[in-house]
């Protein structure tokens, strides 16, 4: 076991836990904080996606030991910022969810998506949404969300 | 007293001279000098060396032609819809750093090191088809980057994704993942004989 100090969603967190367990599990069991969701454990699916150092990151492969410094922000975090919100907002208006369970995922995704390319074109949104999956089948609803907030964004 | 003092001076003169002759000559060859015979066959040799860990799956998998990485020892596609992006580091959302970290992370069997990121297209050692390019066409292009700039001796040697290669870690099920066939030492050896020989490159078959 080991005390890991990490910066969760601006706020200073230390959990003790073995070197090798995922940060997601440490999210969730340790933290508390389920609105990641554990889909398949092998970055497949997207729905355990958060931001480490801004980057949307498969959490359920990422040892707790290589998080290092970076700052974690997760679903419960990411309406804080502006794109975050505006994505969220986007979300709801466009009624996107079905059963939900790869939402906050598919949010995380695209979040970075528009940090980076604020005006995506429909072969853009396919290539970054691409690792995350729906089973419920929203995708047509995901891609005009995310048009609609980088709209709303410009 | 003099005869042996003489002797020592002609002795270190010797050694001088030698030194200098094969500096000179491997900096020739080095240069671009017209390498002998013997050291173009064993640049050749060095080469195939190398060739045969540069198509080695731990490399050539992130060395495409195509829009895509590979993975494991069959080189199939990369899973999960990974692309390879403007730069050869994914796209935003799903960048090649989603999943790979900055060392190797056994207990999820993910792969990392500093800066995962594809080849650059320049660096392709396979067609469009996933098929491999011949020891001479990737011998080629090698040597040109070489004489453009690159410092291939140290790229095999610093490089942290090619240090990587012979360090490779571990499978999601905790099985070690197949080496390049010579050791990083080897293979570091083998270039600095291929650079040394003047970069022979074999002819097409």
């Amino acid at each position: 076991m080991q005390t890991y100090k990490l910066t969760v969603n601006g706020q200073a967190k230390e959990v003790t836990v073995d070197p090798s367990t995922p940060l997601l599990w440490v999210l969730r069991e340790e933290l508390k904080m389920t609105g990641t969701k554990y889909g398949c454990g092998i970055s497949a699916c997207g729905a355990c996606t958060v931001h480490l150092a801004g980057i949307a990151t498969r959490s359920c492969v990422v040892p707790i030991s290589l998080v290092g410094d970076r700052a974690i922000v997760t679903i419960e975090g990411i309406g804080e910022d502006r794109v975050g919100r505006a994505v969220q907002d986007a979300w709801i208006s466009e009624d996107v969810v079905q059963c939900g369970y790869c939402q906050s995922g598919q949010i995380m995704s695209a979040v970075a998506l528009l940090k980076s390319i604020a005006k995506p074109n429909d072969a853009n949104v396919e290539a970054s949404m691409g690792g995350n999956l729906c089973r419920c089948g929203t995708y047509v609803r995901i891609r005009k969300a995310i048009m609609t907030a980088s709209q709303r964004l410009a | 007293m003099l005869r042996p003092r003489a002797s020592r001076m002609q002795r270190a003169a010797v050694l001088v001279v030698t030194v200098l002759m094969w500096s000179s000559s491997h900096m020739a060859a080095a240069q671009g000098g017209t390498p002998t015979e013997a050291s173009k066959q064993a640049g050749l040799a060095a080469w195939q060396q190398m060739y045969s860990v540069l198509t080695n799956p731990r490399c050539i998998n992130c060395h495409t032609a195509t829009d895509y990485p590979e993975q494991g020892d069959d080189r199939h596609r990369h899973l999960f819809n990974v692309v390879r992006g403007p730069g050869g580091k994914g796209v935003p959302g799903l960048n090649c750093a989603t999943c790979h970290q900055g060392a190797n992370a056994d207990s999820t069997g993910v792969p990392g090191a500093y800066n995962w990121h594809l080849a650059p297209l320049s660096m392709r050692w396979q067609d469009g088809n996933d098929k491999i390019l011949p020891s001479a066409d990737i011998c080629r292009s090698v040597s040109d980057q070489s004489k453009e700039g690159l410092d291939i001796v140290h790229h095999h040697q610093q490089e942290p994704l090619v240090l990587w290669a012979f360090e490779p870690g571990r499978r999601r099920d905790g099985t070690a993942r197949a080496r390049p066939p010579l050791t990083h030492e080897e293979f570091v050896s083998a270039t600095r004989t291929w650079v040394e020989a003047g970069m022979p490159c074999p002819s097409n078959p």
